[in-house]
């Protein structure tokens, strides 16, 4: 069978005509993850009851007919920090390697009621926290396009399950860049939605304002279907909005895309520098008009995203304390001890180190300094993006790279601060809230690299089809 | 710069058992990090408020009644922990 050129619109087709049955095609897509996750170690598991029971499901309502609709037999992967049920949700890490999860997330029981056939959970970095795979407590994901390099992260599994042809489709978790970069690094589509507009119900919580779900893709069309099956207020996650507040562009005229100078300046590497270059004058050969613009504040963003992330961290991560779930030191002088003994074992190096740079800058003394100072500069960021959406530049679009350069290499960033400025050019939109995709752009080196489209909050739609338009023009 | 000494009053705060040797990497890493971090003191933010959330969501309310979910999710939850007694969660002994 043809994964690899599958997509969701030919993969109806070909079922409809009988080419092949859902069974069928659902088993290709578990052998095919079965036998190369032994080397990509992007599966922790694969969920393989669960898929042939829906696939057949689906080969029923068809030899009945129905014509396959939304993401009827859709093969997807989902971050293992996702809830599926009596399925084992490890997020990663040691402290949750036998935790079996109570109940379905919202974002799962919408694909699963759409019809999509999930066929496994996805290694990541130990509580989404990193931005290579190289974190998670079950070892190393290598990247399906240089098996010498890292996938990016912390969604780099399910990355490397798109991009290896796995699965059609797949969920992850975005913080500060975690479905972007990775999505650049693999040379797919990986869309964050705006803050709010995908329930977080069953996500296993890293920092909550920051945290979103999003899907992966192979194309513009195949992310924007499975974001419209995910996306919609949710009654157990008080922070989604209704989508009624959405506001979305009616038509694509004299459209005007910013380019932020302060995402073009020290640190990008040269040659991704001239393919996003050329990827925007091509855009401007289609009409639009292009126009350099400034957002100062953003030299701060990832100065501010590396308070609030682990401040949130820190709290949201006290839970792991051996009593409700998960790993368990077992026999301690007194509880304080049991505490301790429990978190210096069952947690990995970087997730203990945000833990205590989040306890440090929330202590006694610090919190002005450091804590109540990020928020405000946070402030000052989302300010600045409302002014250039808003303001007298009425920009519709915000393009950049979405990572200074083409996945590195596994173990060449050994330095925790050298790690996090990978990030630098995704955490903006995290602490604005904004919708932000990363679209395949050209190759490096033979590396894939992405353009990254940002846009006015709450106008996912807008950023979906203009990602659309991009995939066009190549 | 992060001593020593405060990497273990931290590490306590977050509960959290440090190898000597871990104390010392730590000092070193997060004392790097702070110093990336000490550029926001350039930010003039005397004028601004404080956001701790980005879409301008005022309290959500709902009635306080118990949603009906599969019967079993109980059991499923206390299944979970690596201590229980009957329907309880076991912790260990708090007073001597």
């Amino acid at each position: 069978m043809d994964l690899k050129n599958l997509t969701i619109e030919s993969l109806h087709k070909s079922l409809v005509k009988k080419e092949f049955s859902c069974v069928e095609m659902t088993r290709d897509c578990l052998n095919k993850a079965k036998k190369e996750t032994k080397e990509l170690n992007n599966f922790l598991e694969t969920t393989e009851k669960l898929a042939l029971e829906q696939a057949q499901k689906i080969d029923d309502k068809i030899s009945q007919r129905e014509k396959p609709k939304e993401l009827e037999g859709v093969p997807v992967a989902v971050k293992d920090n996702i809830l599926v049920q009596d399925y084992k949700a490890t997020a990663g890490s040691k402290v949750l390697e036998n935790y079996i999860a109570p109940y379905d997330a919202t974002v799962v029981k919408k694909l699963k009621k759409s019809g999509a056939i999930i066929i496994g959970k996805t290694n990541l970095d130990e509580f989404a926290m990193g931005s290579s795979t190289e974190n998670s407590a079950y070892g190393v994901v290598k990247n399906p396009k240089d098996l010498t390099r890292v996938p990016g992260g912390s969604s780099g599994g399910s990355a490397a399950a798109v991009a290896a042809n796995h699965c059609l489709g797949a969920l992850g978790s975005d913080t500060g860049g975690s479905i972007r970069q990775p999505a650049a690094f693999c040379g797919i589509f990986g869309f964050k939605p705006s803050y709010g507009m995908v329930s977080r119900y069953g996500l296993i919580a890293m920092a909550s304002s920051l945290d979103q779900i999003g899907p992966f893709a192979k194309n513009a069309e195949d992310t924007k279907t499975i974001f419209n099956v995910i996306r919609g207020d949710d009654v157990m996650d008080a922070t989604t909005i209704d989508t009624k507040h959405k506001n979305n562009k009616s038509k694509f005229e004299n459209l005007k895309i910013g380019i932020p100078k302060e995402f073009f300046g020290e640190g990008l590497n040269k040659e991704v520098k001239e393919k996003i270059e050329s990827a925007i004058n091509k855009i401007a050969e289609l009409g639009f008009e292009i126009k350099e613009i400034s957002l100062p504040s953003i030299e701060y963003a990832l100065a501010v995203y590396y308070i609030i992330a682990p401040a949130e961290i820190s709290a949201n991560l006290s839970r792991y304390d051996g009593i409700k779930y998960g790993y368990s030191a077992g026999k301690s002088q007194n509880l304080l001890d049991y505490y301790c003994k429990t978190r210096a074992k069952g947690l990995g190096d970087e997730v203990r180190r945000r833990i205590m740079l989040g306890t440090y800058v929330l202590s006694a003394g610090y919190r002005d300094a450091y804590y109540n100072k990020a928020q405000k500069v946070r402030a000052i960021i989302a300010q600045d993006f409302k002014n250039i959406f808003s303001g007298e530049d009425e920009i519709d679009f915000i393009l950049t790279p979405t990572t200074p350069t083409p996945a590195f290499k596994i173990g060449e960033k050994k330095d925790p601060l050298a790690m996090y400025l990978s990030d630098v050019y995704t955490a903006p939109a995290s602490l604005a809230g904004l919708p932000a995709i990363s679209v395949p752009c050209g190759e490096v080196d033979n590396l894939p690299i992405g353009l990254q489209i940002i846009g006015a909050q709450f106008d996912d739609d807008s950023v979906l089809d203009f990602a659309r338009i991009f995939e066009q023009i190549k | 710069m992060i001593s020593k000494e405060q990497v273990e009053h931290i590490a306590k705060l977050a509960r959290i058992e440090l190898t000597e040797k871990e104390k010392e990497k730590f000092a070193i890493e997060l004392s790097s990090i702070l110093d990336y971090i000490d550029k926001l003191n350039k930010v003039d933010t005397s004028k601004v408020k404080a956001i701790s959330q980005i879409t301008d969501l005022k309290n959500i309310f709902r009635e306080d009644e118990v949603r009906v979910k599969e019967k079993d999710t109980r059991d499923k939850i206390l299944k979970n922990a690596p201590s229980k007694k009957g329907d309880y969660f076991k912790v260990p002994k708090i007073l001597e």
